[in-house]
């Protein structure tokens, strides 16, 4: 016979092992090394802390008592999971999007998120709780008695109570570790998880193990078990069609509700795609679990002496065939039942306690004033670790005063249908948009009183009311008694209340719902849940976490600037009259800050980054925050973009004209080079051919010697002139030009430049008029010395006269001296004199034999010399004005 | 028989030198330096051999060439160029407008000479 404290030393080696598997797990998870730590089967595995020590040990007694019925608790998981996998995968979606932490912070955040209703919900599951994890400190102690005396329970309740107290503080202390290690944002344990899914498969494997033992090691096979089973009072059950239907929905419900399967379905889950294999995993985890369960009842019947509790079949039948080692098995399979349900269910209570119940209170006395810093942390994670402590002790203190009387399985049902009533306002949430805080808020609240009243209280015992209030009902109304509401008598209790706590309950929600008017937010929040699949692109991380006015304050910071932003909120902040510095994102104040941002970005791209902020959270925060960064500098161009456009518009003109110039001037350049080619071709030509004529020609008369080295020498001069005239023209034109100022009389002037200008014969008269030239000047008299035999020569040149007669006539205007040449010859046609002071434009042919750079020349130097060189029309003749600054020292620079 | 070569070109003294060198070579020399009424010079003599200038007053050296080599009677005229433009794509505006043969100032005497040998007859000539 195994002694209690061998059992003791078991548990304790198998406690640490729980502790070392934990311990790795969260070690990995934190390198990141999560593909073990987050497979689908660790997820379906974390599941099955459905099955409890109520399911353990229960079944066999539930079985023993009532048949079949405890298929129930297995059928209605596994048709949500199989059926409504859809709805599982909306609410992890929705949980990722929304950061849900708990299933009361789902109820919360769905109606505007309403504190009281989290309150509510909260309340509800601890209320609803606690006798569970009491049920589970029971199932634990119940199983120490039968080691150490079995078969017989044992009489000393101080005993007792001591080791449920050990149990409870072990409990304890491990959720603390395991679950409060850290305080992330995404609320998930791996560690825990982790231990939990090796607790599953111990939990199976032993009652597998049992089971095995019973069907072929105690019955002889299966064909004699099934003979056996049809012979026993089960074979003779009837099926109850309606209890039937309502345990398996309840069950269903429950599946859902419970804070523990919400912690694991919902919080823990890191990937959606999970729920694919749990949809078929789980279930056939359930039916191996159910699988013996009726074989190890009838053989317990049949072996055990009567009296003997079928809840503890699966310790007491091994015990009783001498299998010790099965037995412990079996042992440490309740053993893990119990733990971890109470371990999930303490951090799934601990955290709506904590951030429902705890941190509202605290930061309601501190005054919000800790809100931003650091010490929040500690705070939360100290809430966290009273409020495990909390729950379990709540727990212990139940399993204390009640005595641990009642049987496993009803404990189990009145939790469960304590929990369903938070059923219609979670599915009404994610499904209708209709409904409403004021809906879900009437319901629960009437789910949850006739809950109390027609079986919470009740399934105490006696003593939680009084008996006539039982038998004569409340205020001694008929209608009113607990188990028999509104006259609907000979009900199963359970089915009584599962049915008009539902009932009311939904028909509450529904009626408040229509009939009340949700707050924007809640319309917002509401149109969250119920599209969420439209929302958010697709699965996401939990990773993130700051909050979302934050994240606002941030993108406006960007798109407005910073002082403009901070004034808008905390603006806001007084209007709200919130503590600290950031507004709570109300409707109001997202429609009024979409509007102000619109006003930088656009309606369309302010309404997507807030909606975006506020909503799914499909794309990240640094993508808006780089799509801020964007539209910032967008907006700013665009405030240039006025000034910019005319900016541009004005280069562009500048630049165009600058390349017409250049091809201008590059037309110009090529033509300039082609006639520069032409002049110096020209004479070289001419000596060329001459020179050899001189050389090869025989005979050449003295005459025709003469002439053609005439002809030579008279081109070469002429190739020196033209090359003058080009350096000449080169050296004004680049300004390089160095004048030599002197002073002077224009009439002298003008007798030297007729003089050089005429010389070789009198062919051409000069008519001048002496008096008005004693003007003095001060200039470079040379270079207006060089415009003026320019201007004497072409008209001796061009001037076609029988008497050519060139007139030079000076008048005076305000500050300028003109001096005009003016010939009687056929003057210059009006389409030439617009070229005539270009290079190499000459207007008739090549008689004149210069090269046509004269007037160029002249006009270059009238430039220089601050005045200027025109053609006069409406002269007979050829006509030219020069003119000249009085005081040229002014305009000499 | 003497050939008769018309030199269409308006600078004096470049006339003189190729009538000099043309008549000592043994052929009959006229000349002609105005551009508008080249074509109609040209029309009127029948010269077997024509050298035009490019740069003429009135009109140009191409301009002539088009206009004698749409007339039939001058549609095969050897026609030699001389232009003081020497760009290639002058040469290639004169070989447009169909040149015999082109040549760019200043020229070398003997090659004047010997273009206008082959011109007039590329046949008979040896290689």
């Amino acid at each position: 016979m195994i002694t209690l404290n061998a059992l003791i030393a078991v548990c304790l080696t198998y406690v640490v092992f729980l502790f070392a598997v934990a311990f790795v797990a969260e070690r990995s998870a934190l390198r990141g090394r999560v593909r073990w730590v987050r497979a689908p089967l660790v997820y379906t595995l974390s599941l099955s802390i459905y099955c409890t020590a109520w399911t353990f040990y229960g079944a066999v007694g539930s079985a023993a008592r009532s048949g079949f019925e405890y298929l129930t608790i297995y059928l209605g998981p596994s048709l949500v999971m199989i059926g409504w996998w859809w709805v599982l995968r909306k609410l992890v979606r929705i949980g990722r999007s929304q950061r849900i932490t708990s299933v009361a912070d789902l109820v919360s955040s769905r109606y505007g998120k309403s504190n009281l209703l989290a309150i509510c919900v909260t309340i509800l599951a601890v209320i609803g709780t606690t006798p569970y994890i009491a049920l589970q400190l029971q199932s634990v102690t119940l199983s120490f008695e039968v080691f150490a005396q079995p078969g017989v329970p044992s009489p000393e309740e101080g005993q007792r109570s001591y080791t449920a107290l050990w149990v409870a503080v072990g409990l304890a202390i491990f959720t603390v570790i395991f679950g409060t290690r850290n305080l992330d944002a995404n609320e998930r344990h791996h560690g825990v998880v982790m231990a939990i899914a090796v607790e599953a498969v111990v939990k199976l494997a032993a009652l597998m193990a049992v089971g095995i033992f019973v069907v072929w090691g105690l019955s002889g096979g299966v064909a004699e078990t099934l003979a056996r089973i049809d012979s026993s009072e089960l074979g003779q059950w009837q099926m109850d069609g309606g209890r039937w239907a309502g345990l398996t929905l309840l069950s269903a419900a429950a599946f859902l509700c419970l804070p523990r399967m919400f912690q694991v379905l919902v919080v823990e889950s890191d990937d959606e795609g999970h729920l694919r294999t749990a949809s078929w995993a789980f279930p056939l985890y359930l039916m191996m679990m159910s699988l013996f369960v009726v074989p190890i009842a009838v053989v317990g019947l049949d072996l055990m002496p009567p009296g003997s509790n079928p809840d503890l079949f699966v310790l007491t039948v091994p015990l009783a065939t001498g299998q010790e080692g099965l037995a412990v098995l079996s042992f440490l399979g309740g053993f893990s039942s119990a733990t971890s349900m109470v371990i999930v269910a303490a951090i799934a209570l601990s955290t709506m306690v904590s951030n429902h119940i705890v941190m509202p209170i605290w930061l309601r006395l501190t005054g919000g004033g800790a809100s931003v810093s650091g010490d929040v942390r500690s705070v939360v994670l100290l809430a966290r670790r009273l409020s495990i402590a909390g729950v379990v002790g709540l727990g212990y203190l139940y399993y204390s005063l009640s005595g641990g009387g009642t049987a496993l399985a009803t404990i189990g049902f009145v939790s469960f249908v304590g929990m369903a009533q938070v059923l219609p306002a979670m599915l009404g949430g994610i499904f209708w948009r209709g409904a409403t805080r004021t809906g879900a808020l009437g319901g629960l609240i009437t789910g949850f009183t006739i809950w109390i009243y027609a079986l919470f209280l009740p399934s105490i015992g006696s003593g939680a009311l009084p008996d006539a209030v039982m038998t004569e009902g409340l205020f001694g109304l008929a209608w009113l008694r607990p188990q028999a509401l509104f006259g609907i008598v000979g009900l199963d209790p359970l089915l009584h209340a599962l049915l008009w706590s539902m009932t009311l309950n939904v028909i509450t929600f529904v009626v408040f719902s229509l009939a009340s008017f949700p707050s924007p937010l809640e319309r917002l929040q509401g149109a969250q849940f119920v599209n969420v699949f439209d929302h958010s692109g697709g699965p996401r991380s939990w990773a993130g976490g700051v909050a979302q006015t934050e994240d606002l304050m941030i993108m406006a910071q960007r798109i407005l600037g910073a002082p403009e932003a901070q004034a808008l909120f905390e603006r806001e902040a007084r209007r709200q009259g919130t503590r600290g510095p950031l507004p709570d994102p109300t409707p109001d104040f997202l429609e009024s800050l979409e509007r102000v941002l619109s006003g930088s970005v656009g309606a369309a791209t302010a309404h997507a980054m807030v909606g975006q902020i506020v909503g799914g959270m499909s794309v990240s925060v640094e993508d808006l925050m780089a799509v801020a960064d964007e539209s910032a500098q967008l907006m700013e161009y665009s405030a240039r973009l006025e000034t910019q456009s005319n900016e541009l518009s004005r280069t562009a003109r500048q630049l165009r004209e600058a390349n017409q110039k250049l091809t201008r001037l590059s037309v110009q350049k090529d033509a300039f080079l082609t006639q520069i080619s032409h002049e110096l071709r020209t004479p070289m030509t001419s000596i060329r051919a001459f020179s050899e004529i001189l050389r090869d020609s025989t005979g050449l008369t003295a005459g025709e010697q003469i002439k053609y080295a005439s002809i030579i020498h008279d081109e070469a001069i002429r190739l020196t002139r033209l090359l003058d005239d080009l350096l000449d023209l080169s050296v004004l034109e680049n300004g390089q030009v160095h004048l030599n100022l002197r002073q002077g009389k224009l009439g002298e002037v003008l007798d030297r430049a007729a003089a050089a200008a005429n010389d070789g014969g009198l062919s051409l008269r000069i008519r001048r008029d002496a008096r008005r030239e004693q003007v003095m000047l001060n200039t470079d008299l040379d270079r207006l010395s060089q415009v003026f035999i320019n201007l004497i020569a072409n008209a001796r040149k061009y001037c076609i006269s029988d008497q050519p007669e060139l007139s030079i006539q000076v008048t005076d205007d305000s500050d300028l001296l003109f001096i005009d040449f003016v010939d009687n010859g056929e003057g210059v046609s009006a389409e030439a004199q617009d070229m005539i002071f270009e290079k190499f434009a000459r207007v008739s042919d090549s008689q004149a034999g210069g090269a046509g750079l004269g007037l160029a020349i002249s006009r270059q130097i009238m430039t220089r010399l601050g005045g200027g060189i025109v053609y006069l029309p409406g002269h007979k003749g050829a006509a030219f004005r020069v003119m000249l600054p009085r005081n040229y020292a002014m305009a000499a620079q | 028989m003497q050939k008769h070569v018309l030199v269409i070109e308006d600078e004096p003294n470049i006339i003189e030198a190729i009538s000099f060198i043309l008549s000592r070579d043994g052929w009959s020399v006229r000349t002609h330096s105005n551009g508008v009424t080249a074509v109609e010079t040209v029309l009127a003599r029948k010269p077997d051999v024509v050298i035009l200038d490019v740069m003429l007053p009135g009109k140009s050296g191409y301009d002539i060439l088009r206009e004698l080599r749409d007339l039939p009677e001058t549609r095969d005229l050897p026609i030699l160029m001389l232009t003081a433009r020497g760009q290639t794509k002058d040469r290639e505006l004169a070989e447009r407008a169909g040149v015999s043969h082109f040549m760019t100032k200043p020229f070398s005497n003997a090659e004047v000479i010997e273009a206008v040998r082959a011109l007039v007859a590329p046949v008979s000539d040896p290689p």
